[in-house]
């Protein structure tokens, strides 16, 4: 077994102003990384990076293939970029509307992916939507409906749905419960930790909620001022923080 | 006659050349939108100044000439553009099918087929059919160039989903030579199958978006659909109550403001013909 | 009988940067083995680094010098100084810990919790879920509530989960920090035997026991902070 995804000192400077710097790490088939920091510290950058929504100045991202095939994100083409981002991996953005096609129907959005890797059965295409819906725990009679007329925590459920129909191996988050409502978050942050866990996905999560990091993740990952300051399992870093500012970040933290 | 302020058929020379070199291109990569430099015509926007303009550049003095609106040839745009070429390039005009060379249309095919003498120039108001999903131009002409065509599909899959079928009737997506998805212009549904393996070469101008696209004859033409939802055309209840012709496409015509209508062809050469011959 | 756990001058200082760095030794030069099937218990003060040194074996802690090596699958792995997949693997095979609180995950039933462990290694759903009833209807937990979220339990009922859910799989090593603290006689004393069920069936023990009796019922040998 090999790592499903390689970051070697990938560095992203805009200008003369440093987005992130030199992060490294591995992530293994299964593995939830999260990415923690306050806005600003880079974290969102390294995503976008290593998701090849941005190119980044400097640094490899490497993805080990279905096919067991290591490849670099910038040496393949974009056509082979484009469909494996639409394939094998996913993207949870935090704002539902741009992960999201508002324009057409919630089982349309869903069998988007299926479409576009070949599936022309309405059917069929109809039949996983459905099934998918019910796994984020939207009723069916909702196929049909706009996301406009879901509310935060179903659109962002939707959009995890949105993602998942293709079986990808490796998804990523970008404060996937930000702007949710609390008793929707934890709803949210079950039903995202049941699907990792069944269905062995790897995962990178960006949040500056701890309380996700704690619950989704294995591993985590502090970043502050564009540098990854910090690493470790998520139970030590939580339990036993080095660096002055976890140690800031963990006693931040309100306890109820 | 004295000596015209203009050129053959009204266009310069060298805007000619640009929009035949855009042509050939077109012509080489069935179904992949051209850029070229519209010009101004003396006509509004919307009013097929795409077409015009295809039409000015490939018309010889030799060529006789029809224009179709909604497949009549006496509608004002058709009756417009027809006195426009009369003007300015003193060609021969038709309204009968089989005598044309050049055929200039907006929103039908005739219901005669066309040989490979004949050549079908679409007004097309918008040619991008990806456009609908996806605002962003930069993003569909990567989409075309990846051939990531999954998105058409999302819009027949609210179709059905919606109606029950798939309901869109005009403007219906196609894909070109196993290629290019590509938009036939607002003709019905029902013409798309004409499109496919014509004899005849077809020319699409959109003026106001600066695109010239082309289906050389004999190409394949696929309308999209799905494996349990395949593509159809409508037939109508009733033959067409002038001609009385059953394989035609037909325009419902309202003719008192009690209700009354009558059905009858949209191709008014082809029921006129239908009318004498029965 | 050879070592399963070896603990090697592990000296553990917290830093707190935010009340001005000061530096706090909780543990210094602990010297350790334990052998398979060995109970051992550590005894000392509060505060004198009972539950820190459950915390370093099990790699919640970060070690400030030493070693703790744990026979993983026949080989010595180092906790202090693994990486944190290699500390991962060793919990799911060989290191089990009962820790003083339940981590309730929002929404999430007893028995599936329980059942957990035993998922994650692959065992099928149905013996998973078997084995879960087992245990909590050993540990007296009324079966109208295995199908709840232990969020709305009482703190026993919580900790009995939390039991429950730690003995689940096999571990070599089982960490056990004040695993009968909140509970009544007769729990006491199930939760006495599935200790001397695990040892049994091969598992060192390491345990913190509040209650001296206990502690002498069972663990043979006391190590003292």
């Amino acid at each position: 077994m090999s790592a499903l995804l390689s970051i070697e000192r990938v560095s992203k400077n805009y200008g003369p102003r440093i987005g992130c710097s030199d992060a490294s790490f591995e992530l293994w088939p299964g593995e939830v990384l999260a990415i923690v920091g306050e806005s600003g510290s880079g974290k969102t950058t390294l995503l976008k990076c290593i998701s090849g929504q941005m190119e980044p100045t400097s640094g490899k991202v490497r993805y080990s293939t279905r096919a067991g095939r290591e490849v670099a994100l910038d040496a393949m083409s974009e056509a082979e970029r484009r469909f494996l981002i639409r394939t094998d991996w996913g993207f949870v953005h935090q704002d539902a509307r741009e992960g999201l096609r508002m324009g057409v129907s919630a089982g349309a959005n869903v069998g988007e992916r299926l479409m576009a890797v070949g599936e022309r059965h309405y059917g069929r295409i109809r039949s996983t939507a459905l099934d998918w819906l019910g796994r984020v725990e939207i009723a069916g009679d909702r196929i049909d409906d706009s996301p406009w007329s879901y509310s935060g925590g179903m659109r962002q459920r939707l959009q995890i749905a949105r993602n998942l129909v293709t079986a990808p191996r490796l998804i990523f988050m970008d404060e996937p419960t930000g702007g949710l409502d609390v008793s929707v978050q934890a709803r949210l942050l079950d039903l995202l930790r049941g699907l990792v866990r069944r269905l062995g996905l790897a995962a990178v999560i960006v949040t500056h909620d701890l309380a996700v990091a704690r619950l989704l993740s294995t591993r985590m990952m502090v970043m502050q001022g564009g540098r990854v300051i910090e690493t470790g399992l998520t139970d030590q870093i939580l339990e036993d923080p080095q660096q002055p500012y976890t140690q800031l970040l963990v006693s931040s933290v309100l306890q109820v | 006659m004295n000596v015209p302020a203009y050129n053959f058929a009204y266009l310069n020379e060298q805007t000619k050349r640009m929009i035949r070199r855009a042509l050939l291109k077109a012509v080489a990569i069935p179904g992949y939108q051209v850029p070229f430099a519209a010009r101004e015509m003396p006509m509004p926007l919307g009013w097929g100044t795409g077409g015009v303009q295809v039409t000015a550049a490939i018309l010889t003095p030799e060529d006789t000439l029809k224009v179709i609106d909604q497949g009549a040839d006496d509608t004002t745009n058709a009756v417009s553009i027809r006195r426009f070429f009369v003007k300015t390039a003193g060609v021969k005009t038709t309204e009968v099918t089989e005598e044309a060379t050049i055929i200039q249309t907006r929103h039908r095919i005739p219901e005669t087929p066309l040989t490979e003498k004949q050549t079908l120039v679409f007004q097309v108001p918008i040619p991008e059919p990806l456009r609908f999903l996806e605002p962003r131009e930069t993003e569909t002409r990567k989409m075309h160039a990846l051939e990531e065509y999954g998105v058409m599909h999302v819009k027949l899959y609210e179709d059905i989903a919606r109606f029950g079928e798939i309901a869109t009737s005009y403007d219906y997506p196609a894909l070109v030579n196993d290629r290019y998805v590509f938009d036939p212009s607002p003709i019905p549904k029902f013409d798309n199958p004409k499109l496919d393996n014509c004899p005849a070469l077809q020319l699409f101008g959109a003026g106001r978006e600066k695109r010239i696209y082309a289906i050389p004859p004999y190409t394949s033409v696929k309308s999209l659909d799905f494996e349990d939802y395949p593509f159809s055309i409508p037939r109508w209840e009733k033959p067409c109550e002038i001609c009385g012709s059953r394989a035609s496409y037909l325009d419902e015509i309202v003719t008192d403001d009690k209700g009354g209508r009558m059905f009858v062809c949209s191709d008014t050469d082809h029921c006129r013909k239908q009318k004498s011959a029965a | 009988m050879t070592p399963v756990l070896s603990i090697e001058g592990l000296s553990k200082e917290f830093t707190l940067h935010q009340q001005g760095g000061t530096r706090i030794t909780v543990l210094e030069n602990v010297n350790l083995d334990v052998m398979a099937g060995e109970a051992m218990s550590i005894t000392g003060q509060s505060g004198r680094g009972k539950s820190t040194l459950l915390k370093l074996i099990y790699g919640s802690y970060k070690a400030s010098g030493g070693t703790v090596r744990v026979l993983h699958n026949g080989a010595w792995v180092n906790v202090a100084g693994a990486q944190p997949r290699d500390i991962l693997r060793l919990r799911q095979q060989t290191i089990g810990y009962v820790t003083q609180f339940l981590r309730v995950i929002p929404r999430i039933p007893a028995i599936d919790i329980v059942a957990e462990p035993l998922i994650d290694r692959d065992v099928a759903p149905d013996v998973a879920v078997g084995r879960a009833r087992d245990l909590l209807a050993r540990l007296n937990i009324p079966e109208k509530l295995w199908h709840l979220s232990p969020m709305t339990f009482s703190g026993g009922e919580q900790q009995r989960v939390n039991i429950a859910r730690g003995f689940a799989a096999h571990h070599p090593i089982l960490l056990l920090d004040e695993p009968t603290a909140s509970l009544d006689e007769e729990n006491r004393s199930r939760v006495l035997s599935m200790i001397a069920e695990a040892r049994a069936a091969g598992s060192a023990v390491v345990a913190v026991f509040h209650d001296e009796e206990e502690r002498r019922k069972a663990c043979e040998r006391e190590v003292a902070l």
